[in-house]
């Protein structure tokens, strides 16, 4: 019997982001239009493993996702002992061009979920000519915090436990149990501080609501799709974000925060539509 | 409905022992009226209701009657599925020493949640 592989590469690539070495992970399935994915705060490519898998994404999209520094496999830069991390707006739209560059992607599609879903409306209003189009999961302008952060990373609690704690109930009550808990199993090993160094830019950094209006949705076309259950990003935050911006909007049923990872088959429903739209337009 | 958290929790072995080192007793509101919860090693000991006068315990959870009910559901509504949901939504109140609560949330998310069994049956 032939060893029941995946259609899904994964490798390592060296480069330099924000003047420092970097190893990088980064997997990929797929041919056609470059997509790159962006995963959510304190997690990492797994997210993506539902469509690397679905050959109605990978017939005519190029699936590109990489574990952010400190993230998964992407180990943290040198010198990482002697900081905290916290995620800015200014670093991770740098990160996420200069990775596109690195990979030679030539006008790639950009889709982010949660940090992701917020930071495709930097990338919207600062490069809109970098991409081909952007999609936001789960986008919100801002969300302000609704615990104490500093539960996260302290050494009296077990950091992956509260992390996985406190996102379970944005995972919709119908998901299917493995997926369920394949996602809060990817929070549960989060490196110390991560999930909540990426909160800084989720809760803090990251607010972006006095520029929303400035995004031109002609100079790249931004997709919105959102889960019902998901308390953390609203509905009416990314509402909000379609009538400033004229963007089309679709609040997914039976979907919470992590669409992609949380029930893949039921979001590929909702995301193949777009990228058809995406598609006929190239 | 309260006391159907002994029941489900105390009959699931895999939620005992995911919180085998709680030792804690917590507060648990229904618009004014209060029930003191004794855990121990996983297990639910005694549902106590008020009123206290002094009463001991770590950390309470506080909604109204309304709030408890949808909640309970066994499918709850939008915004209703879970504590954190509530508690921005400023639908619950969480205070005292939480720690034993963050250090094993999703135990007291499941403990809290048991009622829910009850409502589906």
């Amino acid at each position: 019997m032939s060893p029941r592989f995946e259609p899904v590469t994964g490798r390592y690539l060296n480069t330099t982001l924000l003047g420092k070495p970097h190893r990088l992970y980064v997997e990929e399935a797929g041919k056609g239009i470059p997509l790159l994915c962006l995963h959510t705060a304190g997690s990492d490519t797994r997210q993506y493993r539902g469509l690397m898998n679905d050959a109605r994404v990978t017939d005519n999209f190029r699936v590109i996702a990489f574990d952010m520094p400190w993230h998964g496999k992407s180990s943290p830069p040198p010198g990482w002992q002697e900081e905290e991390y916290k995620l800015t707006s200014r670093d991770y739209v740098r990160m996420i061009v200069d990775v596109a560059d690195a990979l030679a992607l030539d006008k790639p599609v950009g889709m982010g979920c949660s940090i992701g879903g917020r930071i495709v409306l930097h990338l919207a209003h600062e490069h809109p000519e970098r991409f081909r189009a952007l999609i936001g999961l789960e986008s919100a302008a801002h969300t302000a915090p609704y615990y104490d952060l500093s539960w996260l990373n302290r050494p009296d609690v077990h950091g992956g436990m509260v992390s996985a704690g406190v996102v379970s109930g944005l995972v919709a009550p119908t998901a299917p149990l493995a997926e369920r808990w394949e996602t809060l199993w990817h929070y549960m090993q989060s490196g110390p501080g991560v999930f909540k160094g990426d909160l800084h830019f989720y809760n803090i950094d990251g607010d972006i609501r006095d520029r929303v209006d400035q995004i031109d949705i002609k100079r790249c076309p931004l997709y919105l799709l959102t889960g019902e259950y998901d308390y953390s990003c609203t509905s009416e935050a990314t509402l909000d974000i379609a009538r400033r911006t004229g963007a089309p909007a679709t609040i997914m049923k039976g979907l919470g925060h992590f669409p992609m990872s949380e029930d893949p088959a039921k979001f590929v429903g909702y995301l193949l539509p777009v990228l058809e739209k995406i598609r006929a337009s190239a | 409905m309260i006391d159907s958290i002994a029941k489900y929790v105390n009959a699931d072995a895999n939620l005992i022992r995911r919180g085998r080192y709680v030792a804690t007793t917590f507060l648990l509101a229904i618009d004014d009226t209060d029930y003191l919860i004794r855990i121990d090693e996983g297990r639910v000991g005694t549902i106590t209701p008020g009123p206290f006068i002094t009463p001991n315990y770590s950390f309470a959870l506080r909604a109204s009657r309304a709030t408890w009910e949808k909640f309970w559901q066994p499918l709850p509504p939008l915004g209703f599925t879970d504590v954190f949901a509530l508690i921005k939504q400023k639908l619950m109140r969480v205070e005292g020493d939480l720690h034993p609560f963050m250090a094993n949330l999703l135990y007291f998310k499941d403990v809290i949640a048991a009622p829910r069994k009850e409502s589906a049956r």
